[in-house]
């Protein structure tokens, strides 16, 4: 493990321990009230979600035309962490539409783009564990379509006509709400980082376990 | 007779929605007062907090349960590793 790891994860926690101290303290919205916090992990979560998918996307290119192993490994952890972060995003969503639109889901552009980014890294994984011989480069195809799904999904509520708030939001958020906002964002992108690290290091010694094999065999 | 019963009741099931369909509709009622949230009852009340609680115990566990289980993965692999490594080892010397 790299030696910032430990320092990196003990800032990390910290940084998730007084998250919510900052989140009570930020303004209550004016339509919304209280369950507008939510927005605080939600949206940062969502925009993990959508760095992970890319990070799948750019590796799993790297892998297909550059046939880098590690550049597998990579694209491997950031899928497992595409589907953990997408669905804390699709799960912390419908708890917080419950309130404001009185629905827990709506099959709205946004969301059902979600859903279906979501679904490809689940497809992916699927792929990998059961696909069998040469899995890797099937998985590696549909991480590609996920990340096209990116932009797609980002700027889905601003092209079509949907009931979720536009991507404005965040830029022209007040100091009061945007400190506590940012701050839960830098705390979810570490979070990531450190995680990414973790798990690329497991499959690193899944190779080394499938190599100590093939030792033992000659 | 069974034949114009069954003809009948087609016609009566096709032209009903439409005849539905062209009865004026009822304007929404007009509202004659405002009635303060406190004095809804708690069945039409929807309270933020334990939907912002589930949020934030879902993220948490969520979060904590996927960082024991690659632990838990890390550490197995890791035990293999050795083993195998000894293993190895044990082989070339032999």
């Amino acid at each position: 493990m790299p030696r910032w790891f430990f320092p990196a994860s003990v800032v990390c926690f910290l940084m998730f321990v007084a998250s919510p101290v900052l989140i009570a303290n930020a303004p209550y919205e004016a339509t919304m009230g209280l369950v507008q916090k939510i927005f605080y992990y939600h949206v940062p979560s969502a925009m993990t979600f959508f760095v992970a998918a890319f990070v799948c996307g750019v590796n799993s290119w790297r892998y297909l035309f550059g046939k880098s192993a590690q550049a597998d490994r990579v694209a491997a952890a950031a899928a497992e962490l595409a589907v953990v972060f997408g669905a804390i995003t699709l799960v912390t969503g419908p708890l917080w539409a419950r309130k404001s639109w009185g629905v827990w889901w709506q099959w709205d552009v946004r969301l059902t783009s979600s859903l279906m980014m979501w679904m490809i890294f689940v497809a992916y994984l699927l792929v990998r564990k059961y696909g069998g011989a040469g899995s890797e480069k099937l998985a590696a195809g549909l991480a590609l379509f996920g990340m096209a799904n990116v932009p797609f999904v980002y700027i889905s509520v601003n092209v079509w006509r949907t009931i979720h708030p536009t991507t404005n939001v965040v830029p022209t958020l007040p100091v009061s709400m945007g400190g506590p906002f940012w701050f839960c964002l830098a705390a979810f992108l570490l979070l990531f980082v450190l995680l990414l690290q973790l798990r690329v290091q497991l499959e690193r010694q899944r190779a080394r376990v499938d190599a100590l094999y093939l030792a033992l065999e000659d | 007779m069974t034949r114009r019963l069954f003809a009948s009741l087609l016609l009566v099931l096709t032209l009903a929605p439409g005849a539905a369909a062209r009865q004026p509709s009822q304007p929404p009622q007009r509202q004659d007062e405002f009635v303060p949230l406190s004095e809804l009852p708690p069945e039409e009340r929807l309270p933020s907090a334990p939907l912002l609680v589930a949020a934030y115990a879902f993220v948490w566990l969520a979060l904590g349960g996927y960082v024991l289980s690659v632990a838990r993965r890390l550490t197995s692999v890791q035990k293999e590793v050795e083993r195998l490594d000894a293993d190895v080892r044990r082989g070339t010397r032999a």
